[in-house]
């Protein structure tokens, strides 16, 4: 690694889900804002551990889902009965009953695009630069461990207050992330 | 990668009898085995018969593109179908392979809203095998239309302002089928990627060459595992499958109202939605647990896939099954309490007339061999549940071949009566798409993780913060 690298975070290596739930707590309650906790999988609780609010990704879901809706039910309308109508055996140019089965598939299709590009945006993702990620231990992020990452950029990080509270929740391996 | 020191405490509180369930994951292995057991399947040399499959395979599908390529050329002709039998074996495949898509669908969004947790171990690959049908699904209904390039230019069958300045017909079901099988391709791939972004990040992070690493990340889209990332993600997660379920419940409905909508007896009935709904859950799961049965032994996954799930599957085939017999005997029944003449004629001629082989065949394999799985005997015999598996995935392509064909082949005037043979075509064309369906899912095999890995880690005990073996400790607080 290069010396002239800017510390980033201070990242801790748990074991378990329980440490780090109880870790989680603890950090939460010292009152910092910007670190994270990374898993190999979602851990059922962390997310009040962390004082982490409802995802608010139904919200795309429900923009997606209107739009897809009312696209399809204007589309047939539009297309059937004003711009290019085709009368067959006196059955109506546009009725909502015969627009459902589309107007529903389009509800459906947008809602998930919205689901996932709301996912996305909320975890700014795709990001394929981040400083946990060059890191060598921090391959088993992804495997078997799991690690709690405070930014130096937090207004209550301290180096030796900061890595001293990590240790004191259980924290190993306490290293620094260089950006 | 660290195979070593997996810590998990060997002394494990053994939970009330009550509340105890043979676990999903056998032998208690740890977080890193899984990892290494599943993306070693990915990683590994490529296995010997791996390469004799996918040539078989190739094969198969290079015969099918073959037969497709002369059909174009020729015209729907070399074909055995023709008035009044118009619809044959090319819509028989259709309904066939996006049935065999549903289960996947099920797999991983029913029972991920039922929170049934078995489903970890199976959906991954359950997913894929839907992708891949599908594919093969969506071939044949624009291959049937003869004059493909109609099918496949923007404005037929999508609405795109062409130079014919007209619309798709909004009031055909046909029209519909575009809009939910389309629909259900596309969902089903954002679905199945979203599942995938997690494990990629773990196939990066195992990447040995700079080649794998870049591609494996480049999908991964960065992900580092953050918590807050996973509460979204989750969030996502649970949405789709929301979403996924009137999907799934939607497109086989409206498959079936290809055929319910017309007034053909034999066609025109109000129990096809839900009939067809459970008859693809049923021929989906037939065809999951032939994939699946020679997966879990080659790749020695028993443990992940264990005898448990194999019985689950075992009874919703079972229970699917129970209401595919119920819906051919109410089929029947409503035949003869109708009271129309043409609709009992249509249902007589289907069991006794000339296609009455197709018709028992049919009955022996849907509604018989299913419940050769109200016994436990039969549900834990591996050899026993694949061959019950491929009796249900024959018997339920003759059941789309039986609606389909039976209902057609005599109509109002029997000067035209039929009797429908099918041409070496049709045959290889078939037989043809199930060597694309294999190609597609050995290639997933070899460079995807076939199972769910952070998912399986999930519904382990050590992932519990709760468990004993998660780290909490004994004494019931956390």
């Amino acid at each position: 690694m290069s010396t002239a690298a800017r510390p980033y975070a201070l990242l801790a290596e748990f074991d378990n889900p329980a440490t780090v739930m109880h870790a989680a707590e603890k950090i939460r309650d010292a009152g910092y804002h910007r670190w994270d906790v990374h898993t190999p999988f979602p851990i059922h609780g962390l997310d009040g551990a962390m004082g982490l609010r409802d995802s608010k990704v139904g919200w795309f879901t429900f923009i997606g889902g209107t739009s897809g809706f009312t696209l399809g039910m204007l589309m047939i309308w539009w297309m059937g009965k004003v711009d290019y109508a085709i009368p067959v055996g006196g059955k109506p140019l546009f009725s909502p009953i015969f627009a459902v089965p589309i107007a529903y598939e389009l509800t459906i299709l947008l809602g998930a695009f919205g689901t996932l590009f709301g996912m996305f945006f909320l975890n700014r993702l795709p990001k394929h630069y981040h400083p946990v990620l060059k890191h060598p231990r921090f391959r088993n992020v992804t495997h078997d461990k799991i690690y709690v990452v405070i930014e130096n950029a937090d207004p209550k990080f301290s180096d030796a207050e900061t890595r001293k509270l990590l240790e004191n929740v259980g924290g190993q391996h306490i290293e620094v992330v260089e950006d | 990668m660290a195979h070593s020191a997996h810590n998990v405490p060997t002394f494990v509180v053994a939970p009330p009898p009550e509340l105890e369930r043979e676990p999903l994951v056998h032998n208690q292995r740890s977080f890193g085995w899984i990892s290494d057991k599943i993306a070693g399947i990915a990683e590994g040399k490529t296995p010997t018969w791996w390469w004799i499959a996918l040539g078989i395979s190739v094969t198969g599908m290079l015969m099918m593109f073959g037969m497709i390529a002369y059909l174009i050329s020729t015209g729907v002709g070399v074909w055995g179908l023709h008035q009044p039998t118009a619809w044959a074996w090319d819509i028989t495949n259709f309904v066939f392979w996006i049935g065999i898509g549903h289960a996947g669908t099920l797999i991983s969004a029913i029972l991920c809203l039922l929170r049934q947790r078995w489903r970890t171990s199976i959906n991954r690959a359950a997913e894929a095998m839907t992708l891949f049908a599908v594919v093969c699904a969506g071939i044949f209904p624009v291959i049937h239309t003869g004059r493909v390039w109609y099918a496949l230019m923007p404005g037929f069958l999508i609405p795109f302002p062409n130079a014919n300045v007209i619309w798709p017909q909004f009031r055909s079901p046909l029209l519909w089928d575009v809009f939910a099988v389309s629909t259900y391709g596309t969902v089903s791939l954002l679905f199945w990627f979203t599942g995938l972004i997690p494990d990629l990040a773990t196939m990066r992070d195992r990447a040995t060459t700079k080649l794998k690493k870049f591609l494996y990340g480049l999908f991964a889209m960065g992900w580092t595992g953050s918590n807050r990332h996973w509460s979204n993600y989750e969030k996502a997660y649970l949405i789709l499958a929301g979403l996924s379920t009137p999907l799934v419940l939607s497109v086989h409905s409206i498959v079936s109202f290809d055929f319910a909508v017309s007034q053909v007896p034999g066609w025109h009935t109000t129990i096809f939605p839900p009939y067809f709904v459970a008859g693809a859950i049923f021929s989906g799961f037939g065809m999951v647990l032939t994939l699946l049965i020679p997966l879990r032994s080659i790749c020695k996954l028993e443990d992940v896939i264990t005898t448990r799930h194999i019985e689950l599957m075992c009874k919703v085939i079972l229970a699917t099954g129970s209401m595919v017999g119920y819906a051919y005997g109410m089929e029947f029944f409503i035949a003869w309490y109708g009271g129309n003449p043409y609709e009992l004629y249509a249902f007589e001629n289907r069991a006794f007339g000339p296609y009455w082989w197709a018709y028992w065949t049919m009955i022996t394999c849907n509604v018989i061999s299913p419940h050769l799985f109200w016994f436990k005997w039969s549900r834990t015999r591996m050899w026993f549940v694949f061959l019950v598996s491929i009796v249900v995935n024959i018997g339920m392509w003759f059941e789309r071949f039986v609606i389909i064909v039976t209902s057609l082949h005599r109509d109002y005037l029997p000067s035209s009566w039929d009797y429908f043979h099918p041409t070496y075509v049709d045959v290889m064309t078939f037989i043809g798409s199930f060597g694309l369906f294999c190609t597609l899912f050995l290639l997933f095999m070899r460079f995807l993780p076939i199972i769910a890995i952070a998912e399986v880690k999930a519904v382990t005990p050590q992932a519990d913060p709760h468990h004993p073996l998660g780290g909490a400790k004994l004494g019931g607080a956390h």
